[in-house]
């Protein structure tokens, strides 16, 4: 696998440690950690950092049938749930988890120029989507009022930054209005997340984004 | 040979490896440590006391029935409990599970260097003190982080918390795992 070159900073991944992120984040950042072992490393050491701090609080009693009635939950649970089983496809796992299969299960639709994309239900505070940039072609010209992922799954793409391959993850904030264009040999496919509308600078886009949720 | 401190940060370490095995008394000792954290937890990131109390109860419950995926070298047991008390909550508040990465374990047969998992328990107890010792406001920072005051992007995107060393710990863990699960 080639070498990942931007990663998850600081924010987001305390973010995701504390459990304070949007679904739509938890989910980019997931799947980014299941490709990079870099941050996931770093997930787990804010892991640690969130033990130390729930160790420090001060205690607070539970009722006196409590260690009875957490008996009565082991004995009641299931067995337990197989841990998910190492995917070699194209998704991540928890992307798969939400899609329900690796590609073939995801249903793609056309938001012009080749591009397609599909969105994945997530709480409404963020969106989801996959992204399918044919090589060579480019996604719409667009701003964000807040916070874009884009982690890239297959091929590469390159925007007014740097490139971004397999494992690549780029944080965009407000300030970036980018065109992100795929690699000319293979088709890119890419998770993308936001927490606000994306903004367009042409005007049909902009039109349709109602439409498209994006 | 293990010292005194290498003795007490393995304790619970060895609890769980109990559990493991069924063992009902080691269950209790950790349920009478860890329960009335988890529960200031939940009740700190804006639970009621009647949800803290059920989501405490069904965070030592999996406790007890996933045992068997804990790895001592990269987790303490303080670290493992926070991320499933981490979950739960979410869960609930979702109704649904919280996007986790790809798992990745110790299988049956083979299990993590005890000396991976010794290094890695000192360096979470030298971690949590390091956090103690932060002047009053970053502290104070870091901890509205954790109990959900803070969005991702009111957080620094340098904390300047000192995870340089367990991470690399960590990574050389997973760097050990994925070898084994090749
Ligand atoms: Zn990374």
């Amino acid at each position: 696998m080639t070498k990942i070159k931007h990663h998850l900073n600081d924010a987001l991944l305390m973010a995701y440690s504390a459990g304070t992120l949007p679904e739509a984040f938890d989910l980019t950042v997931a799947a980014h950690l299941s490709m990079c072992d870099e941050c996931r490393a770093a997930a787990e050491s804010f892991d640690a950092t969130g033990g130390a701090l729930m160790d420090d609080l001060d205690t607070l009693d539970l009722s006196d049938d409590s260690f009875a009635a957490t008996l009565r939950l082991i004995e009641s649970a299931p067995t337990v749930s197989a841990p998910r089983k190492r995917t070699k496809g194209v998704l991540p796992a928890p992307v798969q988890d939400f899609i329900g299969g690796d590609l073939e299960a995801v249903r793609w639709r056309s938001i012009g120029m080749g591009v397609k994309q599909a969105i994945i239900p997530t709480a409404p505070n963020a969106t989801a989507r996959l992204l399918y940039i044919p090589a060579g072609c480019a996604v719409p010209d667009h701003g964000h009022r807040g916070t874009e992922l884009t982690l890239v799954l297959q091929g590469a793409f390159q925007d007014e930054t740097d490139r971004f391959g397999p494992g690549d993850i780029e944080v965009a904030n407000e300030d970036l209005y980018h065109t992100p264009v795929a690699d000319i040999g293979e088709d890119c496919i890419c998770l993308a997340a936001t927490d606000a509308p994306l903004r367009f600078r042409s005007l049909l886009p902009r039109l349709a984004q109602p439409f498209l949720r994006i | 040979m293990p010292d005194l401190q290498h003795q007490t940060a393995l304790d619970w370490t060895d609890h769980i490896h109990r559990i493991r095995a069924q063992d009902q008394a080691a269950f209790k000792e950790v349920f009478a440590h860890f329960a009335p954290r988890v529960k200031a937890f939940l009740v700190k990131s804006g639970a009621d006391l009647q949800m803290a109390e059920e989501c405490t109860q069904e965070v030592m419950a999996t406790v007890w029935t996933k045992a068997g995926m804990f790895d001592p070298s990269r987790a303490s047991v303080s670290t493992w409990i926070f991320t499933i008390a981490r979950n739960r909550k979410i869960d609930m508040l979702r109704k649904r599970r919280r996007p986790e990465p790809e798992d990745l374990f110790w299988g049956p047969e083979e299990e993590p260097l005890a000396e991976d998992a010794v290094v890695l328990q000192q360096e979470t107890k030298r971690l949590a003190e390091a956090i103690r010792a932060l002047p009053e406001k970053q502290r104070h920072l870091v901890e509205k982080a954790y109990f959900g005051d803070l969005s991702h992007t009111e957080i620094a995107e340098e904390t300047g918390l000192p995870l340089g060393t367990i991470k690399s710990r960590i990574r050389l863990a997973l760097d050990r795992l994925r070898h084994q699960l090749k």
